[in-house]
């Protein structure tokens, strides 16, 4: 910054004779900081930029912040609990003050973890704030992809965003697993012995990365310091650094903001963020940590004195993961016996390699998912409107089949609970969902679809002739009617405003040649665009009111 | 649960239209403590009296009452019958106390295994029974009263059970599932007596553990841990059934999100 | 973002429907209709209660500040309870008053400054919203083409593209570089092959059959029908590297009727009178199949539901396993006590690449 000026920058003193109240001490320190703090940052430049920012006002527009105010809950308590953890897997004697496990040999991570709990005032409860708050996270990142998947908010210029937020879920998921690990509980020791059979089951590399994660052979004595490191140093880097990309990019790219009167592509309509979003969203931070709080004070999780110390001979009824590793342990329940070969002198355990590949795949789609769709529809225009899913039914019908097929899975990882909780056998619950992995996508995709387009169907009936006022006249003829109400511009705008895509007409290119890709296009694009209600023009209106 | 009410009768009274803005505050805390309430009623360890008087109980009265209520599947004289149901030959008292004690006998139908039902017979009649069913053969007995009192080693019999009895029972003893639709019960609750009758006799298809595989000190210990459980109640709260990260997950999905949606919802609305 | 209007103060509500040049990117297969409805702007605002009684506007007031007082109340119980409850040793009841009343403190310190300043904002600041124009993301053409042009300068005057061995040299040292840290992971494990490890346990001949977790001795007499008993080889607490040798080692040992038992030629000897060990580790990912049904002779796997038929040698009945679980061969010594015949004939556990 080059100042010009040549008088000196107006310092809030009392030589400032522009108000007719004098400042009170208050201000004038406040004006001072300031001052101070501009005249090293020219941080007004900053505050001018966005202190006035404009924020859209929908509830669906908080579920992102409440994986934000998650993740800092579990950044907070988990720097409390590294206070008091040992990662460390050298085997101790428990002398701590729980009385099922005195005398116990176990490891220092397993024991340290117990003082948390029944030693420290306030650690049973910051394990439980870290616990729950990360539950809470992963589940509020899901809500937020499945509101950006479903009113396409994905879509040009947030593809990246979008990619950038799938990083976050699977860094989530990740941190979430190796947290769940380092207790080195009986039920953690089997989830890692689970996830030990499944690198091994990898072709060629399983045995070796296996090898190498756990420093030997499994179970090892290294697993929970590298996880200890990974889960509080490596991951967290990485997940604040592109934490901070996506909201960057957030900020750059506007929040995208329902159709409504006023609202349009070319604007944003809102509170500003000084003062009210700043209120609203600061408070939001506290009510969910609050509510975090809140559960951990009253609901136990992850007991982990009833489980005992890890040990490669016991296991309890029930084991499952966390539920968002559930999907996974889901999909390895649902392969049929025998899938696993011997062939070229090699084993193919086609029962782990089927996993490792349809659920990479299945993520794959939904990480790339903004790109396909703009391949399909051509369309490069930034998209600043969120649609109503109702107005995409091709998207969201492939919505609620992946939400499905994921459903699925992460009901498989509860089949024996299912069994024992409604009484049926764990085989027909394994054999039903079997049929429904494959079934289920499918019925819902119909399903949904036909729900969208009959939901468009209505909208256009009242957008044309209006909603039914249950007001009945007779007509002098004799006949009775209801007399239908037209909307008013406002409502009517909500109803009509959204895009209408045709498929794509296969057409030779410049050497008169139909390309493959062009071919899959076209085939793509007639599948998501060939059932579809166009929206009602002025000329719709005009015509049906002449019918009239 | 007082508060439960006056925030639902606050809630009706200030309704213009539009809820009240605290009334999403006050459905969170209804819906915490609700559930919090039913939980607790859930893991309620409330027991039968205890079973254990041996009055005028006597081998006659006990064959009476076999021909009555179980001859038509054991057989007249309890030899079985082939495809129906076993002999009882050498199954001893302790087997008839626990099948009959615990109301899994009479069968009230066949299935994949017996259900617990309510008890159909008093104390005297089921000692009456087992004794008239241990004079067939010899078996195993009632236990001695000295292995019941859980005053054993809680941290040898918490290691043991995780070895021996977890895998079906859960760590926690909340039970669960085995093939076929047959299932291992939850254990909370559940009389010292039957515990180590059932350990010994092994009901159903639960294998048995002879006093060389757990001596009746160990078997105490086990009992002293169940009964561990029972008296000290989770030191985290409210322990959602002991069912681990399933109902972990949906608690956090349907309460937890659900309560702070709540709260979006309520951000988002209009003030009045 | 550089050229920012003031927040557009309720200035061109919906007026902002400028009706502007046609795009210049392709709408793709959209279908742009010309008699498509016209935005109507934004409704006119409705004022709020707060807004409108000066009464009303106070008592949001006094709740808003309430709240906030209650909060302190809050964190101050949440510090008087970190006194008052403390944990007793031993007594989870103390735990749970403890975490209970901090908890409550804390969260009601939290909730109250939440719910206070949503409130403030909802209804004592400014309610009608504001308007902000949008600009296209990507930057003005001159931008670009400066951009572009500071891209080709720095190209010239480095020589970048022109001195190409310079460049590719320095991909190719760029790409070298990172080499070293994949080496350096090689000694998160020790030296020894892994194959060999996985295909051997502990079990050897003569090794007793031994009870988990006390390590006392079995003896055949013991094992009586419909009885399942936890298995670990005799010395195993006594090693170095327990946890690991468990891992492959554990065993269970049951014993069912003779008749009962289908042996395939070769395992006649395995068994003895009825006795049976195998391994506990699933053959699909490693969970201990400990389930063991007496009637129906079926193990379970609690992980992914794994069944195994124990009258079959432990074939899969259902779930995904596919391998039967490795039969260990026993006998019986000169003090009647159970032991190993050999080490198992297979690897136990879970399939890998290098098992035949």
């Amino acid at each position: 910054m080059t100042v010009t000026e040549t008088k000196p920058p107006v310092a809030p003193t009392a030589t400032e004779p522009a108000s007719t109240v004098p400042p009170s001490r208050g201000s004038r320190f406040t004006g001072a900081a300031a001052n101070y703090i501009d005249e090293r940052t020219s941080i007004s430049g900053l505050v001018k930029e966005l202190g006035r920012k404009i924020f859209p006002d929908h509830w669906s527009f908080m579920l992102g912040e409440v994986a934000l105010y998650s993740f800092v809950v579990i950044l907070l308590s988990g720097t409390f609990l590294t206070f008091f953890f040992q990662p460390s897997m050298a085997s101790v004697n428990y002398a701590g003050s729980y009385p099922p496990l005195k005398g116990l040999d176990m490891s220092a991570a397993y024991s340290s973890t117990l003082n948390i709990s029944f030693d420290i005032r306030g650690g049973l409860l910051f394990r439980q704030i870290h616990h729950w708050a990360a539950l809470l996270f992963i589940a509020a990142i899901g809500l937020h992809m499945l509101r950006v998947y479903f009113t396409g908010a994905f879509r040009k210029p947030r593809e990246l965003n979008w990619v950038i937020g799938f990083v976050l879920f699977v860094l989530a998921m990740a941190e979430g697993f190796t947290g769940y690990s380092l207790p080195d509980d009986l039920l953690s020791g089997n989830g890692l012995r689970i996830i030990d059979g499944l690198i091994k089951g990898i072709p060629v590399v399983g045995t070796w990365i296996s090898y190498l994660l756990f420093g030997g052979e499994f179970p090892g004595t290294k697993v929970v310091a590298l996880f200890y490191s990974v889960h509080i140093l490596l991951l967290p880097a990485i997940l604040v650094a592109a934490l901070g990309l996506h909201l960057l990019l957030m900020v750059v790219n506007k929040h995208t903001q329902f159709a409504g009167p006023g609202r349009t592509n070319e604007n944003v309509v809102g509170v500003p963020i000084l003062p009210t979003f700043a209120a609203k969203a600061g408070g939001f931070f506290f009510v969910v940590f609050g509510v975090i709080v809140l559960i951990a004070s009253l609901f136990t999780i992850n007991p982990i004195w009833t489980y005992g110390p890890y040990d490669p001979s016991p296991v309890s009824a029930g084991t499952q993961p966390d539920w968002y590793i559930g999907f996974a342990d889901g999909m390895l329940r649902l392969i049929p016996p025998g899938w696993e070969i011997v062939w070229l002198n090699h084993t193919w355990s086609f029962n782990i390699i089927i996993v490792i590949l349809v659920l990479p795949l299945f993520l794959g789609l939904v990480a790339f998912y903004p790109f396909i769709e703009g391949w399909i529809t051509g369309d490069k225009r930034e998209h600043h409107i969120a649609e109503r899913p109702r107005n995409a039914p091709t998207r969201t019908a492939i919505g609620a089949a992946g939400v499905t097929f994921y459903a699925v899975l992460w009901a498989a990882a509860s089949s024996d609970l299912m069994a024992t909780h409604f009484q049926i056998t764990i085989e027909g619950v394994i054999h039903v969902l079997q049929a429904l992995f494959f079934l289920g996508p499918i019925i819902a995709f119909f399903v949904t679809k036909r729900i969208c387009l009959g939901l468009q169907k209505k909208d256009h009936e009242i957008a044309l002739h209006g909603f039914e006022s249950g007001r009945i006249v007779r007509l002098p003829g004799g006949e009775y009617i209801e007399v239908h109400e037209q909307l008013d511009d406002y409502e009517r705008w909500r109803l009509v405003s959204y895009n209408e895509y045709k498929p794509v007409m296969l057409r030779p290119d410049s050497k008169g040649r139909i390309t493959a890709g062009e071919r899959a296009r076209a085939a793509l694009s007639r599948w998501f665009f060939e059932d579809r209600i166009s929206p009602v023009t002025t000329t719709d209106i005009e015509r049906s009111a002449g019918h009239h | 649960m007082a508060k439960n009410t006056t925030a639902r009768t606050s809630g009706t009274a200030n309704r213009r239209g539009r809820r009240h803005p605290l009334a999403t505050v006050a459905l969170l805390v209804i819906g915490l403590l609700s559930t919090g309430g039913a939980y607790a009623l859930f893991t309620g360890t409330a027991s039968a009296a205890p079973a254990t008087v041996h009055t005028q109980a006597s081998t006659e009265e006990g064959k009476k009452l076999f021909a009555a209520n179980c001859a038509t599947c054991h057989g007249l004289s309890a030899q079985g019958v082939a495809g129906v149901a076993p002999s009882l030959y050498g199954v001893g008292a302790a087997s008839v106390d626990f099948q009959v004690g615990t109301g899994r006998m009479p069968l009230a139908n066949q299935g994949p295994q017996a259900e617990q039902k309510p008890v159909q017979f008093t104390n005297e009649q089921i000692a009456s029974l087992a004794q008239y069913v241990a004079s067939l053969a010899p078996g195993p007995g009632i236990p001695s009263s000295k292995y019941l009192q859980a005053n054993g080693n809680s941290s040898t019999g918490a290691e043991l059970f995780r070895i021996n009895c977890a895998m079906c029972h859960n760590v926690a003893g909340a039970g669960g599932a085995l093939t076929e639709g047959k299932f291992a019960p939850a254990l909370s609750g559940v009389l010292p007596q039957h515990i180590y009758e059932a350990m010994v006799t092994g009901p159903q298809n639960m294998p048995v553990f002879n006093d060389k595989n757990l001596t009746p000190t160990q078997k105490a210990d086990i009992i002293t841990y169940l009964k561990y459980l029972d008296k000290n109640p989770s030191p985290g709260g409210f322990d959602l059934g002991n069912l681990g990260p399933v109902a972990e997950g949906l608690f956090i999905w349907i309460f937890g999100l659900g309560a702070v949606v709540g709260v979006t919802i309520w951000i988002a609305a209009k003030a009045n | 973002m550089a050229q920012h209007d003031d927040g557009g103060e309720n200035a061109t509500a919906g007026s902002a429907v400028v009706k502007s040049e046609p795009p210049v990117v392709s709408p793709g297969t959209a279908v742009i209709p010309s008699d498509a409805f016209e935005n109507p702007g934004l409704p006119p605002h409705r004022l709020r209660a707060t807004d409108l009684d000066p009464h009303k506007d106070r008592v949001a007031e006094r709740r808003v500040y309430t709240l906030f007082f209650l909060s302190i109340v809050g964190s101050l119980f949440a510090v008087a309870s970190y006194v008052a409850f403390p944990i007793i040793p031993g007594n989870t009841m103390s735990v749970r008053l403890n975490t209970l009343m901090l908890g409550l403190g804390i969260a009601l310190g939290l909730l109250a400054i939440g719910i206070g300043a949503i409130y403030w904002s909802k209804n004592l600041m400014r309610g009608d919203e504001l308007t902000e124009s949008r600009h296209p993301i990507r930057g003005s053409a001159a931008t670009r083409e400066r951009a572009v042009e500071i891209f080709k300068e720095g190209n010239e005057e480095s020589g970048f593209g022109r001195r190409t061995l310079i460049r590719n040299t320095l991909i190719g040292a760029l790409v070298a570089t990172p080499l070293p840290a994949v080496v350096l992971f090689r000694d998160l494990a020790p030296a020894a092959d892994p194959v060999a490890q996985l295909e051997h346990t502990m079990w050897a001949k003569g090794t007793r059959l031994t009870h988990d977790p006390t390590g006392v001795p079995i003896k055949a007499a013991d094992v009586t029908l419909g009885s399942v008993f936890h298995v670990i080889p005799e010395g195993l607490n006594d090693k170095a590297d327990r946890l690991e040798e468990k891992a492959k080692a554990a065993v269970l040992l049951m014993r069912l009727l003779p008749a009962d038992l289908h042996i395939s030629p070769g395992r006649e000897s395995w068994n003895y009178n009825g006795i049976v060990a195998y391994s506990k580790i699933c053959t699909h990912v490693g969970c201990p199949v400990a389930l063991y049904e007496q009637q129906t002779h079926h193990l379970l796997c609690p992980c992914h539901s794994s069944t195994f038929d124990v009258t079959n040698e432990c074939e899969v009945i259902f779930g995904p396993a596919k391998r039967p679980l490795p039969q260990l061969p026993i006998a019986v010594d000169s003090e009647g006590y159970l032991v190993a015949q050999s080490d198992f004939h297979e690897p136990v556990g879970p399939s890998f690449w290098e098992r035949t």
